[in-house]
């Protein structure tokens, strides 16, 4: 549990800056999210049985997830690690390393979770769900946020400079929010690009979100969560490996 | 209790061997140095004791522990003082404390009493609300100093911790080891500062290329390595005056322009000198830092 020590300084920080890191993480989807859900939506019929902005909606909370924990993890991480040397620092108390990313992965994926939450709030306020069955959304963007937090730990542990997580951002995430179901059902796409987007996360959270706002319960929803809580756990173990490997250096 | 013991320490980063047999044992209550040119060795030979990274042989205990198998345990009775700053900018002076304290597992309520005595040690009174990056190089210093305190260790490693500072900077932080030995704690130093060496420390260790090559008090090193007394003589024709004095003094070298002879008598040296309006000249007593040079070379290192 000395993990903990790491969360609580990440949080510390994190509540002294508390307008400016909501803001940021809050104001891009929210914006997307009415802009495009009102006004895209206005011309759209209703998709799998919900108007368009309820659906764009748990896309987007998931992916609001995604970004939260991405960032967290990889930008605000490498500054930890490599520009203050934060870790150094507190390699010097009865800390070692598998504590720092265990760390370090739990926070970034709170922080997103009250990314994902908050939507879910904003959701719920404008009236775009009312099924009790949303709550199950919470859990589910935890774990959202928990496998891109693990595996943007990876990427920070494995970073020499900067311009490493834009090849992560722009070639990886990116692409794989257009196959995700995010933006429209994923189905409509040619087989292989589902088979990818299946074999990624964000294609899980989604399915798991989706059917919660409509008051249905997700189908098959122990494939999604394997699959999100085995990215998170694999994240885990091979972030700790790089990580220890670095720091041997 | 031996709070640092370590045998036949080893350590390669890939082909290069930094560290190549090290033995160490450092007694409860003193101040011992590790000397040496930068890349001898000295940083890692403190990483290896802490516990930081694996030796590939050799055995460490630390404050009776077996390192690195019980690192953790030891070092929450040690304090370390970074070569370089790594103090948390996104807090305050007092803040870093409380923080820091938290990794030892030390509740708030505990380290907020100490945070004003620890500050008052650092002369950091008052100052406690402060940002980091509006402290100076010599208050960051001290407040690391502070930072290793924490714990209230019984150890302390302390890695170079006045390169850079200004001499009322230096001169505070030397006086506050010297405090921190006389209330028993022990402290492990790395320098290259010969001055800081020969003041602070009761024992000190001479390490090159990954090797101990002498130790001992800084009064023995300098008995038992070099000359008593030392000519330091520069100016116009100062190698014509080196070739008549080669059979006056014991050694003599030349570094730049300076030729540095040295004697356990030096009175017909300075006779060779009166008159000589253009060579400018010091005699003075050996120092640690005459010795560190003949032991580790005048080559310049990187």
């Amino acid at each position: 549990m000395r993990w903990v020590a790491v969360w609580r300084r990440n949080f510390l920080v994190w509540r002294k800056l508390l307008a400016a890191s909501v803001l940021t993480n809050l104001a891009d989807p929210l914006i997307m999210l009415f802009g495009l859900g009102y006004g895209l939506g206005a011309l759209m019929p209703p998709v799998e049985g919900m108007s368009y902005i309820t659906f764009f909606a748990a896309g987007q909370l998931c992916t609001a997830t995604m970004y939260t924990a991405s960032f967290e993890s990889m930008f605000s991480g490498f500054s930890r690690m490599h520009g203050q040397k934060t870790w150094d620092g507190i390699l010097y108390a009865p800390l070692v390393i598998d504590d720092i990313v265990a760390g370090e992965i739990l926070w970034a994926a709170s922080k997103a979770w009250l990314t994902g939450s908050t939507i879910l709030g904003v959701v719920l306020v404008f009236g775009l769900a009312s099924s009790p069955l949303v709550l199950l959304a919470l859990p589910a963007a935890f774990l959202v946020g928990l496998a891109f937090s693990a595996v943007g730990l990876i990427m920070t542990v494995l970073a020499r400079n900067w311009d490493f997580f834009s090849f992560y951002m722009t070639l990886l995430m990116t692409p794989m929010m257009m196959i995700s179901g995010v933006f429209f059902p994923a189905e409509q796409l040619p087989a292989p690009l589902v088979a990818v987007a299946k074999a990624l996360p964000l294609y899980h959270g989604v399915a798991l979100v989706r059917p919660t706002l409509s008051g249905q319960l997700p189908q098959d929803a122990w494939i999604h969560v394997a699959v999100l809580a085995g990215y998170s756990a694999l994240g885990y173990v091979l972030a700790i490996r790089f990580a220890r490997k670095r720091f041997s250096e | 209790m031996t709070p640092l013991a370590a045998h036949g320490l080893r350590k390669s980063f890939g082909e290069m061997e930094v560290v190549s047999g090290v033995d160490l044992a450092v007694e409860a209550g003193e101040c011992f140095g590790l000397l040496g040119p930068n890349g001898a060795g000295k940083t890692t030979t403190l990483r290896l004791c802490l516990g930081l990274i694996r030796p590939d042989a050799g055995d460490i205990r630390l404050l009776g522990e077996p390192v690195p198998q019980r690192a953790r345990e030891a070092r929450t009775r040690v304090g370390v003082v970074p070569q370089f700053d790594n103090l948390d900018p996104d807090f305050t002076v007092a803040e870093n404390l409380l923080v820091y304290g938290r990794y030892f597992g030390v509740a708030p309520r505990h380290i907020a009493p100490r945070i004003a005595p620890l500050l008052d040690f650092a002369g950091l009174a008052g100052r406690g609300g402060a940002k980091i990056n509006t402290l100076s190089g010599g208050m960051k210093r001290r407040l690391t100093l502070a930072r290793a305190l924490v714990n209230d260790p019984q150890l302390l490693f302390l890695d170079e911790p006045t390169t850079g500072l200004d001499p009322q900077a230096r001169h505070l932080i030397w006086e506050r080891m010297r405090r921190l030995t006389a209330e028993g704690k022990t402290l492990v130093l790395t320098t290259h500062f010969m001055e800081e060496a020969e003041r602070l420390c009761q024992r000190l260790a001479v390490m090159d290329h990954g090797r101990i090559i002498a130790q001992g008090s800084p009064r023995a090193l300098i008995a038992d390595h070099i000359e008593p007394q030392v000519v330091e003589v520069h100016g116009q024709g100062v190698n014509a005056w080196m070739e008549r004095v080669r059979s006056l003094a014991a050694r003599v070298e030349k570094v730049g322009d300076t030729v540095f002879a040295y004697a356990a008598d030096v009175d017909p040296l300075l006779r060779t000198l009166a008159g000589q309006s253009e060579l400018a000249y010091l005699h003075r007593p050996a120092s640690l830092e005459d010795v560190f040079l003949k032991l580790t070379g005048r080559d310049l290192r990187d």
